[in-house]
């Protein structure tokens, strides 16, 4: 492991270097994130900032863009070490940040939103009609058509994401940091986003780039600083690595085994749920499927496709109509407490927003889904606690205390203590939204050895998911839909890349309703 | 000397610095106006003077562990005021015309008392189901029936004032002025309201619901937590409370006119604020708000026993508390 270090890269000597972080630390309060941490940016490069959730990378982006005070080290620009006040002197300085939770507001318009704190004027007034030409200009060169006098609340998820960017871009930027941009992005938005990183770096632009997807990385970096447990395990050049190594020096070990060995699905499983001619208004049309014990029914789609709106509807989050069995039963869920008790269970897809309340205790949160286990009537704190302690546990929560706030544990540690929330109701049906979703590698390989737990139990899971590799791995049928519909559902060998893209794409499309309605039938026999 | 700064910090010390000051500043400014009334005027620490504080505490203390309840679960309620004059006229029109059907007075004062806590339910329901079942916002909604309860009341009264029957008023009056083992009655009922109320709040599911629907409302409906019933019922309890409190304040005054219970909502909500309750929802505790209550009328007893400031002045010197509490406060939620 440790001789591989050598292996770590050195500024080219030809180009001198944009941007120096020297022995950057950071603490907040008696716990130290960031331990002494360098990085170099050379103008034009992209230069992989990597490392599991908690490993510190945010932070350090956070610390180059002004938003935090080291607590000891040095930020040297072009030479000259530079103090940075706030995210505005490293603004000007031509640092500019992508943020992770988007930083739009909601009820500005694209324009507005873009010019902020940066407007034009004329005669004393924001000249509305040069910004608006000017957000234009820039959402065409992200291959981006969206109304810049749309509000940002009216936006999809990836088109604020490309407002953000616009946003970004529109400062005089040198050194451009992007904390995960492709999370909430479609693939053809991410491609158009390589391109414009391509453009920027072309002009000298540096870019500070974060992200889980080791592929993505390997596509577009020039260099990694693989970050573990606020250290720096090194910096190299990424013709030196492949994805495996990545993912081997960000958890410190070998992960080649992400996946666990697929069981088949018991011939006598019977069918846990069944979706018949629902519709979800708005957003999924007809949808009709089956789930069996001991299966895992992947759900794909592009972003906008449905995915998350239907399973909603289903567990009564949102308004349906069609019917949807339990356990051969019909059932008439009128809230989502009528799904718990069917033993029903939905983890959403926004954590943060949907998830967890992050000002409230661990406790707080763990039992709030199955809270009438521990109060009869009053609420059993004692108890709560014991519960908290096996969950932390059986779930491998990483936390210093238990007594901190849920918003101080890292994504996959916050996803961790959802997912135990979801379990303590004890359900037979599981449906995960996302569930990797900006969490580690070490983590997510967690997830998928519980998912795997969970199905050897005669538990039935289904997971939507953007990650192909996820569904390739964990399920034994895929559901593809597109654009509120089933396109199809694919099985065995079919459960490949290819298959699936064409699918959600709407490039093939299955007269789903009577292969789909007979597949629910046998299931029930 | 220098030696000694180096030894580890003698025990007590830290201990203080553990002490969670911030969530104490209601309980240190209570303590602070009782310095400063003690130092005013000698009697301001003698027995009758203290229940008189609390006595006179007691109707917006009552009201404000209801609207604790209402603004946790990130909710606001306008109302009160003018939903306890519409109580206390209705409550008043009812008995009298009991009494007018000869009928004994004690029985009289129980049915009164039994309506008005229905009707205190029913209010307080109305305001909660318009504002779920409505989605409308509960400022807008409180703000409609602020006007629709005080204009009620002034049509009831036809303009002038309700006055309570005599006979009745006899029999009711000590539910104001009298006391139980040396403390006045109000005082009980308002340690009693407090008491349930902390313990519904602290200790039951449903008062964790509470503060996790003020805290993160998507969050607590993702978690299966039936969001619109238990908001619905914070406006609920808030009905009750108000008529618990009118059921006090009927036999104070016997009467109730158009302006009854005016400005009751607000300070009402100082008393929650004071308190420590968040306005935005999601924490909060009962005794702040009980401290808080207590606070508002110990300013107006001690600018009646100083000549330094007028007692014309006392809202101003509540406007100040009232700002001076929440500034002291602001670190708790870390900007």
């Amino acid at each position: 492991m440790t001789d591989t270090d050598t292996m770590t890269a050195q500024p080219p000597a030809s180009s001198p270097v944009l941007l120096q972080g020297r022995g950057l630390s950071m603490a907040f309060g008696p716990v130290e994130v960031l331990h002494a941490v360098d990085i170099d940016v050379n103008p034009g490069e992209v230069h992989a900032v990597l490392g599991e959730n908690g490993a510190g990378k945010s932070t350090l982006l956070k610390l180059i863009g002004g938003f935090h005070a080291p607590t000891a080290g040095q930020i040297v620009m072009a030479g000259t070490p530079r103090t940075f006040r706030d995210s505005i002197e490293a603004e000007a300085a031509g640092i500019v940040m992508i943020h992770q939770e988007l930083s739009l507001v909601p009820d500005l318009t694209v324009e507005e939103n873009v010019f902020l704190g940066h407007e034009h004027h004329r005669f004393g007034f924001v000249d509305t009609r040069a910004q608006r030409r000017a957000t234009r200009e820039l959402l065409a060169t992200l291959k981006t058509s969206i109304d810049v006098t749309r509000r940002v609340r009216q936006l999809s998820v990836s088109q604020a994401q490309m407002v953000e960017i616009a946003k970004a871009v529109s400062r005089d930027v040198r050194v451009l940091c992007m904390d995960e941009p492709t999370d909430v992005l479609t693939g053809r938005e991410t491609e158009v986003l390589f391109e414009l990183v391509r453009r920027l770096t072309a002009d000298g632009v540096a870019i500070l780039y974060v992200s889980h997807k080791l592929d993505e990385i390997k596509t577009i970096a020039d260099r990694v600083t693989i970050l573990r447990d606020g250290d720096k395990i090194g910096t190299f050049d990424i013709t030196d690595l492949t994805p495996a190594d990545m993912a081997r020096r960000m958890v410190g070990r070998d992960v080649s085994d992400m996946y666990p060995e697929r069981q088949s699905v018991p011939e006598d499983a019977s069918v846990a749920l069944s979706l018949e001619g629902v519709t979800v208004p708005g957003y999924a049309e007809d949808v009709t499927l089956s789930l069996r014990r001991g299966e895992v029914l992947g759900v794909a789609g592009l972003v906008g496709a449905g995915r998350t709106e239907l399973f909603e509807g289903v567990i009564a989050l949102r308004p349906k109509q069609g019917e949807v069995h339990k356990d051969g039963r019909a059932v008439h869920w009128r809230h989502p407490e009528d799904a718990k008790r069917d033993g029903v269970a939905y983890l959403t897809e926004d954590r943060k927003g949907k998830g967890l309340l992050l000002t409230k205790g661990l406790r707080e949160n763990l039992t709030l889904a199955a809270l009438e286990r521990f109060a009869r009537p009053f609420t059993d704190v004692r108890k709560e606690r014991a519960a908290l302690t096996d969950a932390v546990r059986e779930f491998d929560v990483r936390v210093a205390s238990l007594d901190v706030p849920a918003g101080a544990l890292s994504g996959g540690n916050q996803q961790k203590l959802v997912l135990a929330r979801l379990m303590l109701t004890e359900p037979d049906v599981v449906i995960l939204d996302e569930p990797t979703r900006g969490i580690d590698v070490g983590t997510k390989r967690q997830i998928y050895f519980y998912v795997a737990e969970l199905i050897a139990k005669g538990t039935a899971v289904v997971l939507i998911s953007s990650e192909l590799q996820e569904l390739l791995g964990l399920a034994h049928r895929v559901v593809v839909m597109q654009d509120g519909t089933v396109t199809g559902i694919v099985t065995g060998d079919d459960i490949n890349e290819e298959t699936i893209m064409a699918y959600a794409t709407g490039l093939r499309r299955d007269t789903i309703s009577t292969p789909n309605r007979l597949e629910a039938g046998d299931g029930a026999r | 000397m220098a030696r000694a700064e180096g030894a580890p910090r003698p025990v007590w010390r830290e201990q203080l610095a553990r002490v969670p000051w911030q969530q104490l500043t209601p309980l240190l400014g209570l303590v602070f106006l009782l310095v400063i009334g003690s130092m005013l005027h000698p009697a301001f620490l003698s027995q009758t003077n203290l229940f008189n504080v609390l006595t006179r505490s007691a109707f917006i203390g009552i009201i404000a562990v209801g609207g604790t309840f209402v603004i946790i679960a990130g909710g606001i309620d306008l109302s009160v005021g003018s939903m306890a004059a519409f109580l206390a006229g209705a409550m008043i029109l009812l008995m009298n015309v009991l009494a007018g059907n000869d009928m004994a007075p004690l029985t009289i004062v129980l049915l009164g008392v039994g309506m008005v806590l229905v009707a205190g339910l029913l209010a307080g329901a109305t305001n909660g189901l318009v504002i779920t079942r409505g989605r409308i916002e509960a400022f807008i909604v409180t703000l409609g029936t602020l006007g629709i309860f005080r204009s009620l009341v002034t049509y009831l009264a036809d303009g002038g004032t309700i006055s309570l029957n005599f006979q009745v008023r006899a029999v009711y009056r000590p539910v104001f002025f009298d006391s139980f083992l040396g403390i006045p009655i109000p005082v009980w009922v308002f340690a009693i309201v407090a008491i349930l109320g902390a313990i519904l709040l602290h200790r039951t599911r449903f008062g964790r619901y509470v503060r996790a629907i003020g805290s993160n409302q998507e969050v607590a409906r993702y978690a299966s937590v039936r969001v619109e019933r238990i908001r619905t019922l914070t406006y609920v309890i808030q009905g009750v409370c108000v008529a618990i409190a009118v059921i006090l304040y009927v036999p104070r005054l016997g009467s109730a006119s158009g302006s009854t219970g005016i400005l009751w909502e607000l300070e009402a909500i100082a008393a929650v604020i004071i308190g420590g309750t968040a306005l935005k929802g999601g924490y909060g505790h009962i005794w702040g708000t009980v401290v808080g209550a207590i606070m508002l009328s110990l300013i107006g007893n001690v600018l009646n026993l100083t000549t330094a400031i007028s007692e014309y002045l006392n809202g101003a010197v509540q406007g100040l508390i009232i700002i001076a509490a929440v500034f002291l406060q602001r670190g708790r939620s870390g900007r």
